[in-house]
């Protein structure tokens, strides 16, 4: 998938002499939810991510549960 | 009933081109009416609907993510079902997108860049409302200006867009990455389109070009069928 902002993140970081591979530029939401129930909130956010936080045409998520 | 027909301009917090929108139609026969987007319904006998340029709300997000939940889109997408004719310019084709009402999405421009400038825009089709006053072929000078103008569906998604003639403008030019070029796209049935460029800007040949007349045009006009038909 193109990814203009890590291709022009790539460069400069090349330009500074880091030996690089890949850069992607992507988005970090924080959520606090109101469920403690880890199998509810991976499907809360499934959902949120589904319904509105990525555009599956050019957008993958990764969801990662931590207890408050 | 006045004989000009009703063209609804939706004003979303951030929108800012509401303005021109309303004074290219007014100026091409229709009468203008501005819609806040907390509305629910759309005024009776509304003959066409017009998502103007902007950035709603900050362009959070991703661009329209945010404008799709927007009280006013329920009424907008009925009118769309219903086959009335909705056309997004630039922020408002960001906002058909993420509604799904119009296919694919649109990206940061390719150069990272906020692009603003005159393009060459040719018709790749005549069957919708917009573009029926055009020949296929017809080349249209129009502005752009949008930071995010990028439109990408996959290819296979494309290869059907095109062949079901669903391309309506295809940029002459490589004018920031868009996938087969597109600059602007319809649904299946027609009747809603986006496009990047800005018609609203060029009705008036003071102002440079009058390439976004014929859109403008068959945008009132099927405004004004729809009004005579439903009254």
């Amino acid at each position: 998938m193109l990814d203009p902002q890590g291709e022009a993140v790539e460069g400069s970081l090349r330009k500074l002499g880091f030996p690089i591979l890949a850069v992607r530029v992507g988005r970090l939401v924080d959520l606090e939810l109101e469920t403690s129930d880890p199998a509810e909130a991976r499907a809360q956010v499934e959902r949120m991510c589904a319904e509105l936080l990525a555009n599956p045409l050019i957008e993958s998520c990764e969801i990662e549960l931590e207890e408050a | 009933m006045t004989d000009r027909p009703t063209v609804v301009v939706i004003v979303f917090p951030g929108s800012n081109d509401e303005g021109d929108a309303a004074l290219a139609l007014e100026a091409l026969g229709g009468a203008p009416r501005l819609l806040w987007h907390a509305e629910t319904e759309l005024p009776p006998g509304t003959g066409a609907v017009v998502l103007p340029g902007g950035f709603s709300y900050g362009d959070y997000l991703r661009c329209g993510a945010i404008a799709r939940f927007a009280p006013v889109m329920g009424a907008v997408r009925r009118f769309a079902d219903e086959g009335g004719p909705v056309l997004g310019i630039c922020n408002g084709f960001q906002i058909l997108c993420e509604a799904r009402l119009l296919p694919g999405v649109l990206r940061p421009n390719r150069q990272l860049e906020f692009v603003c400038r005159d393009v060459i825009v040719r018709v790749e089709s005549t069957n919708t409302p917009f573009t029926r006053g055009c020949s296929v072929g017809d080349e249209l000078v129009i502005p752009v200006k949008n930071g995010e103008g990028n439109w990408y569906a996959n290819g296979e998604l494309l290869a059907g867009l095109e062949s079901g003639g669903q391309v309506v403008l295809r940029y002459a030019e490589d004018v920031n990455g868009s996938v087969g070029r597109v600059a602007g796209v319809a649904s299946a049935a027609g009747n809603v389109m986006g496009l990047m460029p800005h018609p609203e800007h060029a009705v008036d040949s003071l102002l440079g070009s009058t390439g976004g007349t014929p859109i403008l045009l068959g945008l009132v006009e099927a405004a004004r069928e729809r009004q005579l038909g439903v009254v």
